[in-house]
């Protein structure tokens, strides 16, 4: 084996020699360093332009007052703009609060039957159409919302208008039942099979298993699946603009329609002056809609964290 | 048969068990498969009400499925199947109508530690809140005493409601042998507890089966043939997937065997 060793050991020698090897760890380990902290400069950077943009408004026609606390958003009147959020924040909350209350028993449901229950065949299948369910555009969501839901609405209630907070609520929940019960399906998946057989061997049944074992096993998991779907309801533009009615409104009933702050964006944007109040007032919404969704993924860290140090 | 006086080692504690102690549990003719693979084939044997039936043999012999067959484990694995019969208590096992009924009566501990995610209170409450134990005052005695039994309660006392998987290994297998204790099981079954377990908590655990013993049948897996000598009534013998034999344990550790395979196991001249 001479040939094998002159080849292959290190001498004394190359211990202070750097090789290719030690040039090639050190180039790989800077491409994934600047991979890992690219997120960090593009949420920067978004954060960045979104304010400057929305800049002059917050400094001239901005009062907080108005924006958070009036029901008029009446940014094209001319003599008299007005740019108060609050029928936008309730439009928006409200049709991803029903939406959650259509998705998490949906969605949980769905993750425990498949994680807990289902085995072979019947498993596989239902995880693959899961995921394609989960695949659906939202434009294709609206679309069902407003030609589906809409007149369904309409017959089932006898209301005048279909679109509102429940036509929307409904097909956003459906919209992140997937989603979320793809993930929450993976955190029970996480849960070891020990625990499962260890309280089984108790004596507890297969619903006493999943609920006093394994539920609470995974709940950093799961609650990281309905907080997902918060800020996927938070966040989706398309469907909710077609399916709440877009009209400026804080809803009295399910039957209402309404105006979320995604689409208030969506529809407008294009119509306004660059640099014009209006077009500045959008971008504030935007501001806001980003610190929303930042408090809700701090949260979320928060009590996971919590849990964990429990 | 089993002369307490030839019982060198615990001759205070060990309380013979008489030849027509009732039988506990009767094993016909068991075998048990994983798909192609035959793991235990054609056991027979019974197993009598308050003794230490201790069960030796190296690994792969059929030991931790012969457990898994009693309390119906094999519903974990679809790729396991049993035949024979079993009869614990003079029912069926595999015939019966409510298997976590069965189940609840049975202690077993796994030979690695399983501290459920719950706090180490929780894990000893949980058995009895599953049959229905909800007041406080009353669970706090349960919690107390298995843990007392376990060997573990002067540890654990002040931090109750801390995480069970938090401890170290041996005082998760304690806290598993606290909360097997805590379904005040009929049998308790134990695959080689001692294996994360120190010396000494071992001793201190060996000392608590053999109290035990007066309320309920111990099945003792063990890897260490001592450990079957100190405590066990009758030891099984199993290798390669047989019941080689079954005989009184001091018996089997003098000498008077009806198979060489055991004298030469038991002497340690193999496995």
């Amino acid at each position: 084996m001479p040939e094998a060793s002159s080849t292959k050991l290190a001498s004394t020698a190359d211990f202070d020699r750097r090789d290719l090897d030690w040039y090639i760890d050190k180039v790989v380990q800077l491409i994934v360093f600047f991979a890992g902290i690219s997120a960090i400069i593009f949420i920067i950077g978004i954060f960045i332009f979104i304010t400057m943009e929305g800049l002059g408004f917050l400094f001239e026609d901005f009062t907080f007052k108005e924006f958070f606390l009036s029901p008029f958003w009446e940014p094209s009147d001319e003599d008299a703009p007005e740019y108060g959020i609050l029928a936008l924040i309730a439009g928006t909350a409200s049709v991803t609060g029903l939406a959650m209350i259509v998705a998490i028993p949906f969605s949980l449901g769905a993750a425990i039957y498949i994680g807990e229950f289902a085995t072979g065949k019947v498993r596989e299948t239902l995880k693959v159409l899961v995921e394609l369910l989960a695949a659906i555009p939202s434009v294709v969501w609206g679309f069902i919302g407003l030609s589906i839901m809409n007149p369904l609405i309409i017959d089932l209630f006898d209301v005048p208008v279909g679109l509102n907070v429940l036509n929307a609520g409904i097909i956003l929940g459906l919209m992140a039942a997937p989603i979320m019960t793809s993930i929450a399906e993976d955190a029970l998946k996480a849960v070891p099979d020990r625990y499962r057989e260890a309280a089984e061997a108790l004596g507890a049944t297969r619903w006493q298993v999943i609920f006093k074992t394994v539920l609470p096993a995974a709940k950093n998991g799961l609650l990281g699946a309905v907080l997902l779907g918060v800020g996927r309801g938070f966040g989706e533009t398309m469907a909710v603009l077609m399916a709440t009615g877009h009209a400026v409104n804080i809803p009295g009933s399910l039957f209402d329609p309404v105006r979320a702050l995604t689409a208030t964006i969506a529809a407008e944007l294009g119509e306004t002056a660059v640099g014009s109040p209006h077009y500045q007032a959008l971008f504030t919404i935007g501001i806001f809609l980003f610190i929303i969704t930042f408090l809700i993924n701090l949260t979320a860290d928060l009590i996971v964290r919590g849990i964990r140090k429990g | 048969m089993v002369n307490p006086n030839t019982n060198l080692n615990v001759e205070a504690e060990q309380v013979p068990v008489a030849e027509e102690a009732p039988v506990k549990l009767e094993i016909n003719d068991l075998t048990i498969k994983y798909g192609q693979h035959t793991a235990l084939k054609g056991v027979n044997l019974e197993i009598r009400e308050h003794e230490v039936f201790g069960i030796i043999g190296p690994a792969n012999a059929g030991k931790t499925s012969f457990l898994k067959s009693i309390n119906r484990m094999d519903t974990f694995d679809s790729n396991m199947s049993v035949e024979g019969q079993i009869k614990f208590n003079g029912l069926d096992v595999q015939n019966l109508n409510n298997i976590y009924a069965l189940r609840s009566r049975i202690g077993v501990v796994f030979p690695l530690p399983v501290g459920l995610p719950l706090t180490i209170y929780e894990n000893v409450a949980l058995s009895p809140r599953l049959r229905g134990i909800n007041s406080k005052s009353e669970l706090d005695i349960i919690v107390e005493r298995c843990l007392t039994r376990a060997a573990l309660w002067d540890e654990v006392k002040d931090r109750l409601n801390s995480l069970g998987s938090l401890l170290s290994g041996g005082q998760q297998q304690r806290l598993t042998i606290a909360r097997a204790l805590s379904q005040d099981p009929d049998l308790l079954m134990l695959d080689e507890f001692s294996i994360a377990v120190d010396p000494v908590t071992t001793m201190r655990i060996e000392d608590v089966l053999k109290e035990l013993k007066k309320d309920m049948t111990i099945i003792l897996v063990t890897n260490l043939v001592q450990q079957a000598r100190r405590l066990a009534d009758r030891t099984a013998f199993f290798l390669e997937n047989e019941c080689v034999e079954v005989g009184n344990t001091e018996d089997l550790f003098t000498g008077e065997v009806k198979d060489q395979r055991t004298r030469d196991y038991v002497e340690g001249k193999f496995g």
